[in-house]
């Protein structure tokens, strides 16, 4: 019997001390499960909260395994999957370097507008693009740069957060 | 005058919060990291300091103290390999829920990262292998976070726990801040108390059972005592049948008419039976661990399944459940005991009265039955006789891993909790002789016995020497049947016979090896002498091995192979030609 796998988005509230994010990714690899993006960075100073946001994928056992797993570590404090939560929303940012000249430079900066990415840097031979948007829409556009003259891609992988007033 | 510098150096002040914490007995190995730490111990004498010979020992030993006891054990060992000695017992005890606190020494923090002389990254190494793990980088968070970590490790579904100590900090001065009592973690909030619409949703579910089971596992234990009274009470007011998983054994009397034994692997007939054939099963406090179920696709497929425990990633993690109940196995027996009572569920007696005529007719099969002859000693025989000699007395049984460890989980019969100490989850050999130290100093006055098998004694025999020294008169009693019995039963029934490396080659003398580290050696192998020996063991006052020397081609039964169902048991040495087991069964372990 073959359950259906599927993509999870996780947001998981920690407290910001060294080695949690090593407890967070040795759990993730030492139980064999999949991580597909993975960020983090402290969201609450005062409380000295970081916020990890996964995105994860197997089958509905496996999923709830992670979520238990994470939540029995000592230092998290929440965690939500926003894909089964309600409606959520998600967010890349990627920086996108595209080398090329003529026809093609117009091209890539024409897509840029289209996609309503950014020119944050400009030389007369290349750009460096932000684009932002759920991971599919960076991701189109990177492939879209590909034959452009792409020569360098950073993303930040995802960052969710559910609809409505609702904190986490 | 200078401004008053703050009284207590942080090993002083980690040695009053060890009291504060009610610790009596810290087992332990010095080194240049914690000399600190051993000058304050030195100083005082309200802590007693058991010195083992190596540190995987100390964890072990901390083991069988925090399992005989409910309180936990603590540990103290230096940097770099005092601590990478240790992970192999903090890894036994987070297995097999164990509350540990470890202290590791660490370089100063300002070498840490240098790769200084005993350095090693504790708490990376670690990590995995604790429920929890702190690097104390400032003396005036010492106090808190030792207090912090005994929260951690007795609270909730309990574990090991390390604290990484620079010496530096052991070595700054701070000010004693004594633990505020109820500790409150920010995060860390286990749930004791389950949902009661669950337990009255239980209750409903176990009254409509007419094939019902209760699986009762170690966590009963570590819910303390009272647990297994309320288990005892829960089973009599229902009426149904109780098994119990290796780390459950001693939570349900081994005399009762309702207990069937040991399930799983090498559990009895009557238990696994009924746990493949029960319609309601009961699971308190166990975890579908794989020993337990054998071929997931045909565990129990008929029953619904009530799954109590502590820690909500036990559930559903191998088996579905149609009901889990998140709460410690004492609160939620005490719920349960109370609804059924207000409640006075109707019983279906026709059908239970037919599920026990059933059971009965399994336990007919006497599935434990083995032949004594008058030549050598059989292994079950050796146990039997062993436990008719202990029965009546106060005694803690401590095993190492093997065959002798299943052997001595059927024909040992436990009636209280506290008095088992086993390594279930790891199967670490070299677990039961230091374990059975750490027994021996919490109950100084009762029989302690480690039923070891020749190989495993073998790795942690250094801590003979312990033993001699705080004259701990723990009883090693080793089934001598010069091979890794397990490995070759194994061998046997899986790869042709061909016994590669599993033959004790080269043993010890143990009757001498015993009287190198004052001890003293007794050997047996007539059956007719057996008796005498086991009375002789018991009545030596101090250290004892008894080389039993037992069949070396005996084979441990009932078995379910690796990869097989409940129902496709090996009952006995016939047994085996019928049923090979499958490619899908060879690769598990």
């Amino acid at each position: 019997m073959q359950e259906a796998i599927s993509s999870h988005t996780i947001s998981v509230l920690v407290d910001n001390e060294p080695g949690i994010l090593a407890r967070v990714v040795g759990l993730f690899s030492g139980r064999g499960y999949n991580i597909e993006s993975l960020t983090v960075a402290q969201t609450d100073s005062k409380e000295n909260l970081s916020r990890i946001t996964i995105v994860t994928s197997g089958t509905p056992m496996v999923i709830e395994q992670i979520k238990a797993q994470l939540d029995r570590l000592v230092p998290v404090h929440k965690v939500r999957d926003l894909t089964v939560e309600g409606p959520h929303i998600e967010r890349e940012l990627a920086l996108v370097k595209v080398k090329s000249t003529g026809e093609k430079r117009v091209e890539a900066l024409r897509l840029a507008d289209v996609f309503r990415a950014k020119v944050i840097d400009a030389k007369t031979d290349s750009f460096v693009f932000e684009v932002t948007g759920n991971s599919d829409k960076v991701q189109t556009f990177v492939s879209l740069m590909e034959q452009l003259g792409l020569v360098d891609v950073g993303r930040t992988g995802t960052v969710a957060m559910s609809r409505g007033g609702e904190a986490l | 005058m200078k401004p008053e510098e703050p009284a207590t150096t942080g090993a002083d002040l980690l040695v009053k919060a060890l009291i504060d914490e009610d610790v009596e007995v810290v087992f332990g190995y010095p080194g240049g990291a914690v000399l600190p730490i051993y000058d304050s111990l030195f100083k005082q004498n309200k802590l007693r300091h058991i010195l083992v010979r190596h540190e995987q020992a100390a964890v072990h030993a901390a083991e069988g103290y925090a399992r005989s006891t409910g309180k936990v054990g603590v540990v103290l060992v230096t940097s770099g390999p005092g601590a990478t000695n240790a992970v192999t017992g903090l890894t036994d005890a987070l297995m097999d829920s164990i509350p540990i606190v470890c202290l590791t020494g660490q370089v100063p923090t300002h070498l840490i990262g240098n790769d200084a002389f005993q350095e090693a990254d504790t708490t990376g190494i670690t990590r995995p292998c604790t429920k929890h793990n702190y690097l104390v980088k400032a003396v005036g968070d010492l106090a808190r976070t030792v207090h912090e970590a005994f929260y951690v490790a007795r609270s909730g579904r309990p574990g090991p726990v390390v604290i990484d100590l620079p010496k530096d900090v052991l070595m700054n001065r701070h000010d004693y801040v004594a633990p505020k009592m109820p500790v409150q973690h920010k995060s860390y909030r286990p749930q004791v108390k389950p949902e009661l619409k669950k337990v009255e949703q239980a209750i409903e579910m176990i009254a409509a059972g007419k094939r019902p089971i209760i699986y009762a596992g170690g966590g009963i234990i570590n819910s303390g005592p009272r647990a297994s009274k309320l288990l005892a009470q829960f089973a009599r007011q229902t009426g149904f049948p109780v098994t119990n998983t290796l780390m459950g054994l001693g939570t349900f009397p081994a005399s009762d008419r309702q207990f069937l034994g040991m399930l799983g692997m090498h559990g009895t007939y009557e238990a696994n039976l009924a746990m493949y054939h029960c319609d309601v099963m009961i699971n308190i406090g166990a975890r579908f661990d794989d020993r337990i179920t054998g071929k997931l696709a045909e565990f129990s497929p008929k029953s619904k399944k009530i799954h109590v425990d502590i820690d909500p990633s036990s559930i559903n993690k191998n088996v579905r459940v149609d009901l889990p109940i998140v709460g410690d196995a004492g609160q939620v027996l005490e719920d349960m005991i109370r609804i059924w009572k207000a409640r006075q569920p109707k019983t279906d007696q026709k059908a239970l009265k037919a599920w026990w005529a059933e059971i009965e007719k399994w336990r007919t099969r006497n599935c434990l039955a083995y032949k004594q002859d008058k030549q050598t000693i059989k292994p079950q025989y050796a146990l039997e006789r062993l436990y008719h000699h202990i029965k009546d007395r106060d005694h803690y049984i401590t095993t190492e891993v093997g065959q002798h460890q299943m052997w001595a989980a059927q024909f040992l019969k436990f009636e209280q909790p506290n008095r088992w100490m086993t390594s279930g989850g790891l199967g670490t050999m070299g677990y039961g002789f230091p374990a059975a130290l750490g027994v021996q100093i919490a109950h100084p006055d009762s029989l302690v016995i480690d039923v070891a098998g020749e190989a495993s004694i073998m790795m942690n025999i250094q801590e003979l020497s312990t033993a001699a020294q705080y004259r701990l008169p723990v009883k090693i009693f080793v089934l001598n049947n010069q091979y890794m019995g397990m490995v070759r039963q194994w061998q046997e029934l899986l790869h042709g016979g061909r016994y590669s490396e599993s033959y004790s080659e080269a043993l010890p003398d143990f009757v001498k090896l015993a009287d190198a580290f004052g001890a003293k050696g007794l050997r047996c192998a007539d059956p007719a002498k057996l008796d005498e020996t086991i009375k002789e063991m018991i009545a030596i006052k101090g250290p004892v091995i008894v080389d039993v020397g037992v069949d070396k081609a005996e084979n441990c039964f009932p078995m379910i192979p690796s990869g097989a169902a409940h129902y496709d048991m090996l009952l006995g040495p016939d047994d085996k030609a019928e049923k090979p087991v499958s490619e899908e069964g060879m690769v598990l372990v």
